[in-house]
C-alpha cells in the first residue's frame, strides 16, 4: 500500500466510526476479561442484535485503566463509564442509552483517577480496537511511520528522537537516541531491532496492557527504528505467561504484512524489514539484554559480561537494537508531534509521561499514565484515591526486585529517573506497589530475596549463593531467631553482592533490603532483639515455645 | 550416483498425531536450533509437559546435544518436566499479590490438599503451581483455575471454587 492509500483507508473508517449514533466499548484486555468481559460483550452483542437496534454498536477495547473494577464499558459519544458490569446488566445498559445514565453502575470519570492523567503511550488504550489495523489507522495510526519514510532520512528520525529526550522505559533509562544513533553507526552485514516485551518483573503490567491494548503502535515504533538504524530483521520478545498479549501481537504483525507495512518495499519505498514474535519461557533473567538475546538464540538465558554491547554486537553477532515495549510505543507519537513537543512535557532530564501498574494497598489500582515530575503523594492519594479501610500508608515500592521502598517522607518528591535514585529506589519499569501498615517491611525484604535467589541464573557465585544466604538471613530475622551479628553479616553481604555481580540482577538483588534496612531499621531491630513482629506478618514463635 | 543430501527424517515418539505439530513448528524454523524453545512451547501446549522421548526427538531433529535441551528445559520455569493432574491451581506470587495475602492462599490450599507448590495430589485430581505475577495486579489476589483467571480472591474463595472444580 501507498501511504496515499493508507490515509484513504483511515479516512474511511472514521467515516464508518462517526456513522452510529452511539457506540459501547467493552474492555477486552486481559484484566477485565478474567473477570468476564467477554460474556458482557456477548450479552451486550446479542441485546443488540435481538432488539434490532439501529444505529447502536459494541466493540472490544483494550484497557481502560481502572482495571480493579472491571469489567468496564465505555459509551461514546456519551463518554459515559460503567463499571463491574455484569451480563445480565446488558438490557438495561442500552435501555439508558436514549435516558438517564444507569446511576447503579455509573464509574465517577470526573476524579483525578481520570482526570490528573496523561496519555500519551495509552491515547488508544480503551479508545481502540486492537484486534482491528483500520481502527488504529483512524486514530492517525502509522502517520509517524509515514512522514520517516517519506520526509525524513535516518539521521533525521535519530535526531527527532534525540530531541525528545525519550529515556529508555525498561528501566535502565539510557537515552534512547544516544543507543540508536551507535547502532545505526555500528557496521555488520546485518542488523535486527528487538522489542523487550518479557516484563519480569512481578506486579508490573504496563507493557501487558500496551502490547494487548494497541499492538500496532509498538510494530510502528520499531519500523521506525529499524529504518533509523539500518535492520532487516525483528523480534518481539514476548512472556509466554501473557498469550493474550500474545495473539494481538501476531495478528497486528500479520494484518501490517497483509497491508504492506512489514515485508518489502515498505509504502513503497525501498525500505523493507520483517519481524515475528518469540515467547519468553518465565525466567526474570532474560529481561536482561544479553540474556534474551540468548534466549532467541534458542540458548539458556544467561547474561554475559558487556561489552561488546548488543548495539554493536547482539543476536546472532550482529548489531542489535533492544528497547522496551513503552519506549517503543513512544516514538509514533514523537515522530507525529516532534521531539520538541514531547520534550516539553515532563521535567528537565526526565520528558515525557510514564505508564505505572499502581497495585498493592491503594483504592484505585489499575494502569495509569503520568507525566514525569508528578509527586508519589499525588499518584497514590489522588489518582490512586489513598489508602483503603483507612489503614495508614507505609511505604511504595518502584522498581521491583531492582528498586526499593520509599517511606512517608518522601511522598512530595517529584517522580523521575534521578529523584528516585537519589532516595535508593528506582524508577524502573513503572511498578508500584503501595504497602500500609499491615505489610512487614522486613517480610517484603525476604519476598524480594526469595525471588532473586529463585531467578538467579546461577553463573555467578556472589550471586547464586550470596541471595541464597542473604534470604537465609532475611528469613532468621523473620523467625525471630536472629541475632545482631547476622545483621551485620547481611549488611556486609548487600556490599558483596551488589559490588561483584555480572549482571543487574545480582548487582541490584541488594536494593529492597538496603531501603527497607535505611528506612525501617527499627522493624529489623523489633524482630531481632524483642522477638516480635509489629505489623503481625511474621510468625514469631513465643519463648516458651522456642524452648520447650 | 550423487544424490542431494536431504535432512534425515526423524520419526517422532509415537503416532500421536500432536508430534505433527511439534514438527510444524521445527520446520517453520527451517530445524535451525534457535527453534528449540518455540518447540518445547508448542510441545508443552500439546501435551501439557515435556517428556524424555519428546525432548529426544527435538534434540535429533534440531541436531543438538540431548544435554543442550534438558539444560533450555529445566532453566526455564514455565516448561515442566513432569505431568499435571487433571486440573492446575496456579496462585500468583507476585508482589501485588503477596501485598494482599497470596501466600494465606497457598498455606490454606496446603493443607486442604496435603501438596506444596509444584506438586500434584496423589489421586492426580490437582496440581498447585505459583507464577511470578500474572500480569492482572489491578486484580489482586489472582489465582488462574484451568486457564481462568480468579481476581480478588481470599483463601476461602479459593477453596470454595477449587472443591467445585476438582470434584467435577
Ligand atoms: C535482571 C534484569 C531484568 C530485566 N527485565 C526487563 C524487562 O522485563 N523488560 C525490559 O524492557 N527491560 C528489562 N531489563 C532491562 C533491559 O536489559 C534493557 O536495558 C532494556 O530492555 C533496554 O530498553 P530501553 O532502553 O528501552 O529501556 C532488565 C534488566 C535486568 C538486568
Ligand atoms: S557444574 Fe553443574 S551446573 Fe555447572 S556446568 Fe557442570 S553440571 Fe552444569
Ligand atoms: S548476577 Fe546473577 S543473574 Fe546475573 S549473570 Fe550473575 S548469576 Fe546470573
Ligand atoms: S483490563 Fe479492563 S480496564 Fe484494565
Ligand atoms: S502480582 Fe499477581 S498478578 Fe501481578
Amino acid at each position: 500500500m501507498t501511504p496515499e492509500e493508507l490515509r484513504e483507508l483511515a479516512e474511511k473508517r472514521r467515516a464508518q466510526l462517526k456513522q452510529p449514533r452511539c457506540r459501547l466499548n467493552v474492555c477486552l484486555a486481559a484484566g477485565c476479561q478474567s473477570c468476564a468481559g467477554d460474556s458482557v460483550f456477548k450479552a451486550i452483542k446479542q441485546q443488540i442484535e435481538a432488539r434490532k437496534l439501529d444505529g447502536v454498536q459494541v466493540r472490544g477495547v483494550g484497557c481502560l485503566g481502572l482495571c480493579a473494577e472491571g469489567p468496564l464499558v465505555l459509551v461514546e459519544p456519551s463518554g459515559l463509564l460503567y463499571q463491574r458490569v455484569k451480563p445480565e446488566d446488558a438490557g438495561e445498559l442500552l435501555d439508558a442509552l436514549e435516558g438517564a445514565p444507569l446511576k447503579r453502575l455509573e464509574c465517577p470519570t470526573d476524579v483525578p483517577f481520570f482526570r490528573a492523567q496523561k496519555k500519551i503511550v495509552l491515547e488508544n488504550a480503551g479508545v481502540i480496537d486492537p484486534e482491528n489495523l483500520e481502527d488504529y489507522l483512524a486514530a492517525k495510526g502509522y502517520e509517524g511511520l509515514i512522514r520517516a519514510l517519506t520526509d525524513m532520512t535516518p539521521a533525521d528520525v535519530i535526531a527527532e528522537v534525540t530531541t525528545s529526550g525519550l529515556r529508555g522505559r525498561g528501566g535502565g533509562g539510557y537515552p534512547t537516541g544516544l543507543k540508536w544513533s551507535t547502532v545505526a553507526k555500528s557496521k555488520g552485514a546485518k542488523k535486527y531491532v528487538i522489542c523487550n516485551g518479557d516484563e519480569g518483573d512481578p506486579g508490573a503490567f504496563m507493557d501487558r496492557a500496551v502490547l494487548e491494548s494497541d499492538p500496532h503502535r509498538v510494530i510502528e515504533g520499531m519500523i521506525i527504528a529499524a529504518y533509523a538504524v539500518g535492520a532487516q530483521h525483528g523480534y518481539a520478545y514476548i512472556r509466554a505467561e501473557y498469550p493474550l498479549a500474545v495473539k494481538r501481537m501476531q495478528n497486528a504483525i500479520k494484518q501490517a504484512q497483509k497491508a504492506g507495512l512489514l515485508g518489502d518495499g515498505i509504502l513503497g519505498t525501498s525500505f523493507s524489514f520483517n519481524m515475528e514474535v518469540r515467547l519468553g519461557a518465565g525466567a526474570f533473567v532474560c529481561g536482561e539484554e544479553t540474556a534474551l538475546i540468548a534466549s532467541i538464540e534458542g540458548k539458556r538465558g544467561q547474561p554475559r559480561p558487556r561489552p561488546p554491547f548488543p548495539a554493536e554486537s547482539g543476536l546472532w553477532g550482529y548489531p542489535t537494537l533492544i528497547n522496551n515495549v513503552e519506549t517503543f510505543a513512544n516514538i509514533p507519537p514523537i515522530l507525529r508531534h516532534g521531539g520538541a513537543w514531547y520534550a516539553a512535557i515532563g521535567t528537565e532530564k526526565s520528558k515525557g509521561t510514564k505508564v505505572f501498574a499502581l497495585a498493592g494497598r491503594v483504592k484505585n489500582t489499575g494502569l495509569i499514565e503520568v507525566p514525569m515530575g508528578i509527586t508519589l503523594r499525588e499518584i497514590i492519594f489522588d489518582i490512586g484515591g489513598g489508602i483503603p479501610d483507612g489503614k495508614k500508608f507505609k511505604a511504595v515500592q518502584t522498581g521491583g526486585p531492582s528498586g526499593g521502598c520509599i517511606p512517608e517522607q518522601y511522598l512530595d518528591m517529584p517522580v523521575d529517573y534521578d529523584s528516585l535514585a537519589r532516595v535508593g529506589s528506582i524508577m524502573g519499569s513503572g511498578g508500584m506497589i503501595v504497602m500500609d501498615e499491615t505489610s512487614c517491611m522486613v517480610d517484603v525484604a525476604k519476598f524480594f530475596m526469595d525471588f532473586c535467589k529463585a531467578e538467579s541464573c546461577g553463573k555467578c557465585v556472589p550471586c547464586r549463593a550470596g541471595t541464597d544466604q542473604m534470604h537465609g538471613i532475611l528469613t532468621k530475622i523473620c523467625n525471630g531467631e536472629a541475632t545482631l551479628d547476622d545483621l551485620a553479616l547481611l549488611e556486609r553481604l548487600c556490599d558483596v553482592v551488589k559490588n561483584t555481580s555480572l549482571c543487574g540482577l545480582g548487582q541490584t538483588a541488594p536494593n529492597p533490603v538496603l531501603s527497607t534496612l535505611k528506612y525501617f531499621r527499627d522493624e529489623y531491630l523489633a524482630h531481632i532483639v524483642d522477638k516480635r513482629c509489629p505489623a503481625g506478618v511474621c510468625k514469631i514463635k513465643a519463648p516458651a515455645e522456642v524452648h520447650a | 550416483m550423487t544424490m542431494p543430501i536431504a535432512p534425515p527424517k526423524i520419526e517422532p515418539p509415537s503416532a500421536d498425531k500432536r508430534w505433527r505439530l511439534v514438527d510444524n513448528t521445527m520446520r517453520k524454523h527451517g530445524y535451525r536450533p534457535d527453534a528449540l524453545i518455540e518447540a518445547l512451547h508448542t510441545m508443552q501446549e500439546c501435551f501439557g509437559y515435556l517428556d524424555e522421548p519428546g525432548l529426544k526427538f527435538v534434540a535429533r531433529s534440531l541436531r543438538l546435544p540431548l544435554s543442550k535441551v534438558f539444560g533450555v528445559a529445566t532453566f526455564y520455569h514455565f516448561f515442566t518436566l513432569k505431568p499435571k493432574g487433571r486440573h492446575t491451581c496456579v496462585v500468583c506470587m507476585g508482589t501485588a499479590c503477596y501485598i494482599k495475602g497470596a501466600q494465606n492462599i497457598l498455606d490454606e490450599i496446603e493443607k486442604t490438599y496435603g501438596v506444596k507448590p509444584g506438586e500434584t495430589t496423589r489421586d492426580d485430581a490437582l496440581s498447585v503451581l505459583t507464577a511470578r505475577c500474572i500480569g492482572s495486579c489491578g486484580l489482586a489476589a489472582a489465582v488462574v483455575v484451568d486457564g481462568n483467571i480468579l481476581g480478588k480472591v481470599t483463601p476461602a474463595q479459593t477453596l470454595e471454587h477449587l472443591e467445585k472444580v476438582v470434584k467435577t
